[in-house]
């Protein structure tokens, strides 16, 4: 009976790193439409060097556990410390995990740098359960709100001031509907009226919370025309199944038109 | 030192431990080996129900669209006409993290085997302040009831995810779950809370009083290392959690504003709050929530290692490159509480200090598993249950650790946060590894419980059904959480994007229904072996450490007469020279390599 459950766990090992090696060979992520390809590089890197080791080790583990199993006349080693390869592998896994660090460090920098002057703004509000979208107008300036002046009725949702000059010429999308131009950087202010909520592209590898309370930017180029899904990320109530939305990358010169068809 | 303070306590231990009534001895016990059981089962009861909620979160995920008539019949609260409502599905996944993170998988590990195996294998009569033992399981169990309660206040349970962040967990209005559910959650979570607290006290005063003649720190098995950290873990983490339960008790009923910023406006209402913030709770809730998730690893990792050494008849490898793997990460566990907050607009300068900690716990997390390989190597391995639970907890060890390094690092996990890649990582090496260091306690050391050997063939047959289900029901969600598949979904199906994952959807789910079906085979087994099976004598697996060296199960006081002494470490198997291939702790022979060192 012994023998047998070695030989199964060897198996079930062996089943383990066969089915989900083929598995991984498949590309899961969903396409790439935006200049955060160095993500998925680094995703693909850590894959190669984590998938070895998960090959190796459950070899080990599988081999082990078949061929060191008691049987008649079986003396186990005693055997229990060996300072060279313990100073070794330890040495080794932290040469790699530094690897990693510097990389995903220096990636890290990458995707949190400032927007480029160049980039065009817009102002992302998640609320329990839509995403708003305003772009500041010709005057590059966001006009002023006002949690008291929201008014679902007036459809004002992000309680815009209309009586600040700024606010004069900010343009407000309909909800869930965001436009934004091809092969342009786009800094995005996302902000939150009620509960946290997460806005999640899931084509551009681009993810950040949008937290009450808080203004955070982020930053990404769309870099392939098309529509695209916006998701929310973060638990944010009964509806955040559904608090979703559309991200119309569109050229450049069209994104007047397009913006102006939308609003109509 | 040790020494003079166990005598002195040994007496008071003794006065508690005369004959009693059935309800002294069995219900308000101050024994540690009841209370440890009586916590034991008490964790296993909420696994049931925690289980329960799982299984119904996995029908939601592969079938949104079906009605479930039956259900709706027993669950009318939840289904309305037979389908789930999405509030009942907030509270499912709520209520399945809070009960199966703290009310089973700290409970079962710790509060179970710590109690049953700390003066056990210490060498002591009983823990160091019985009274406060008893109390705080006494404390638990009303916890347990305040939390099971709160399904039936109300609009229901709690519904703002395991993590609560507020404001959907302090604006009552903002989810039907954050009315009285939530408040039940906050003080069944403070009653569990005050629990562990007075448990951990004993932990560490046990272990660093207690401790017999000759058992240096370094001669205690590793499974009284990983108790000892996680006493220490539990003492200095929890705090926070206490200070940040309370602060959102008082935004919730009395007007504060610890987490609501100025400018909330919540069904078009615009709120009074000012100044608070709700990413102090994230830094609160993960300061506890990261040692928390080493709480309830390390007493897997240090049972798994116990377990092989004894099953390989072979020493540890690199004993003390363990117990400071174990230090390593109980200390790192400190420092890397913000990998969960990569995302949610942290100073990004702070998230790289998380993510260089976070890849520097890889460090010790490989050197336990290179030790554990090198521990089978030569070895002469005996698959008995418990073997073959401790081989699992390695494997799953290998499959969950090495996705935290793709999650680690800071700019991939923007893609994978809070997606099933994440659910894929937890269950496997959290929640996988502390469950199936549970099962291997369980028939490793049911003996010194019941005085019996858990049934062998079923024992078998239920690992084999839980690993192969464990994996087929949590390796896919790594392939879905890639494709972007959120977490905490009530319908996927709603994203075109997650419409083809269906299918995968369906798979996990079946093979969840597997995984919650072969428990029964646990349950049957554990019930019917803590009565019916076969006896069991004083060391049955032909271990070294203390335990073995008293009758199954011990009486009153641990040992009969005095207690023992200890000559060496508790891994001296397969000794050259040896009689017999193993040599007990209390064996003054002067072979092996360790019997002279760590005096």
């Amino acid at each position: 009976m012994g023998r047998l459950q070695g030989l199964l766990f060897a198996l079930a090992t062996l089943v383990l790193v066969v089915v989900s090696t083929a598995l991984f060979t498949q590309d899961w992520l969903p396409p790439l439409k935006s200049d955060r390809g160095a993500i998925d590089h680094s995703i693909f890197i850590t894959l190669v060097v984590t998938g070895l080791v998960f090959i190796a080790t459950n070899l080990l583990l599988a081999f082990f556990t078949w061929k060191y199993q008691d049987q008649p006349g079986a003396v186990a080693s005693y055997w229990h410390d060996n300072a060279k390869l313990e100073w070794s592998w330890t040495g080794v896994t932290a040469v790699i995990m530094f690897g990693f660090l510097f990389h995903a460090l220096d990636l890290w920098a990458k995707v949190q740098a400032t927007a480029p002057p160049d980039a065009m703004l817009v102002e992302v509000t998640g609320q329990q359960f839509a995403w708003n979208f305003r772009y500041p107008g010709p005057d590059g300036i966001l006009g002023r709100t006002d949690a008291k002046l929201v008014d679902p009725a007036a459809l004002n949702f992000i309680g815009l001031d209309k009586t600040d000059p700024a606010a004069q010429d900010d343009v407000i999308l309909p909800q869930n509907q965001l436009y934004v131009p091809e092969g342009k950087p786009v800094k995005v202010l996302l902000k939150s009226l009620d509960v946290i909520h997460s806005f999640f592209l899931p084509n551009f590898r681009v993810k950040q919370d949008a937290m009450p309370g808080m203004r955070i930017e982020t930053w990404f180029v769309p870099t392939a025309a098309g529509t695209y899904e916006i998701a929310c990320a973060e638990h944010c109530g009964l509806g955040h199944y559904r608090m979703k939305g559309e991200i119309h990358v569109v050229a450049q010169s069209g994104l007047d038109a397009a913006v102006k068809k939308a609003l109509e | 030192m040790a020494h003079a303070e166990a005598h002195l306590t040994e007496a008071h231990a003794r006065e508690g431990h005369g004959p009693q009534g059935f309800l002294w001895k069995y219900v308000f016990s101050k024994d540690h080996k009841v209370i440890g059981i009586q916590y034991y089962v008490t964790a296993m009861l909420m696994a049931l129900i925690a289980g329960t909620l799982a299984m119904l979160i996995r029908l939601q995920l592969a079938w949104p669209e079906k009605t479930w008539p039956g259900l709706g019949n027993i669950l009318s609260k939840g289904f309305s006409g037979g389908v789930m409502n999405p509030e009942f599905y907030a509270m499912l996944f709520t209520m399945h993290g809070t009960i199966m993170v703290f009310f089973v998988l700290s409970t079962a590990p710790v509060s179970g085997f710590g109690n049953i195996l700390i003066p056990l294998q210490v060498g002591a009569r009983d823990m160091a302040f019985p009274f406060l033992n008893g109390l705080s399981f006494w404390t638990f169990l009303p916890g347990c009831v305040v939390i099971v309660a709160s399904f039936f206040v109300g609009a229901g349970a709690a519904a703002g995810g395991w993590t609560s962040y507020p404001p959907l967990s302090a604006l009552r209005g903002s989810i039907p779950g954050s009315e009285w559910g939530q408040t039940f959650w906050i003080v069944g979570m403070v009653l569990f809370i005050a629990s562990f607290t007075m448990g951990g006290l004993n932990f560490v005063t046990t272990i660093l009083n207690l401790r017999t003649q000759g058992l240096s720190l370094m001669r205690m098995p590793l499974t009284m290392w990983s108790m000892f950290l996680v006493a220490i873990l539990g003492l200095l983490s929890f705090p926070a959690l206490t200070a940040g339960a309370l602060m959102l008790l008082f935004d919730r009923h009395f007007g504060t504003s610890f987490f609501l910023p100025g400018g909330l406006v919540l069904s078009g209402q615009a709120l009074p709050n000012q100044g608070g913030s709700p990413l102090l709770w994230q830094h609160l809730f993960w300061f506890l929530g990261h040692p928390e998730v080493y709480i309830l690893m390390l007493p897997a990792l240090g049972f798994t290692s116990d377990i092989i050494s004894t099953f390989s008849r072979k020493p540890i490898f690199g004993h003390k490159a363990m117990v400071g793997a174990m230090l390593a990460i109980a200390g790192l566990s400190f420092v890397v509480w913000g990998h969960h907050m990569f995302v949610s607009g942290m100073s990004p300068y702070i998230g790289m200090a998380f993510a260089a900690f976070t890849m520097l716990i890889a460090v010790p997390s490989a050197v336990k598993t290179f030790n554990w390989l090198a521990t089978l190597w030569r070895a002469r391995i005996q698959l008995t249950t418990p073997m073959l639970w401790a081989l699992g907890v390695v494997s799953l060890f290998i499959s969950g650790g090495l996705s935290g390094i793709w999650l680690g690092q800071s700019a991939p996990d923007i893609h994978f946060h809070d997606t099933y890649f994440v659910v894929a990582h937890f269950h496997l090496i959290m929640a996988g590894a502390a469950l199936f260091g549970v099962f291997g306690a369980t028939a490793f050391w049911f003996p010194k419980m019941f005085g019996r050997m858990m049934n062998e063939p079923l024992g078998k047959l239920h690992f084999w059904f839980t690993f192969v289900a464990y994996y087929c029901t949590f390796f896919p969600m790594h392939y879905i959480g890639i494709a972007g598949h959120m977490r905490r979904l009530y319908d996927p199906y709603q994203y075109e994007f997650l419409k083809p994952l269906q299918g995968y959807n369906q798979f996990i789910t079946m093979s969840a229904f597997v995984l919650g079906a072969s428990q029964v085979i646990f349950f049957v087994n554990f019930f019917w072996s803590a009565f019916k099976g076969k006896k069991a004598g004083d060391n049955p697996w032909g271990g070294n450490s203390l335990e073995w060296t008293t009758s199954s199960p011990p009486g009153h006081g641990n040992w009969e007469g005095e207690i023992p002494e200890v000559h060496r470490w508790p891994y001296d198997y397969s000794v050259p020279g040896a009689e017999g291939d193993h040599v007990m702790q209390t064996d003054p022979a002067p072979i092996g390599d360790n019997a002279k060192s760590h005096g």
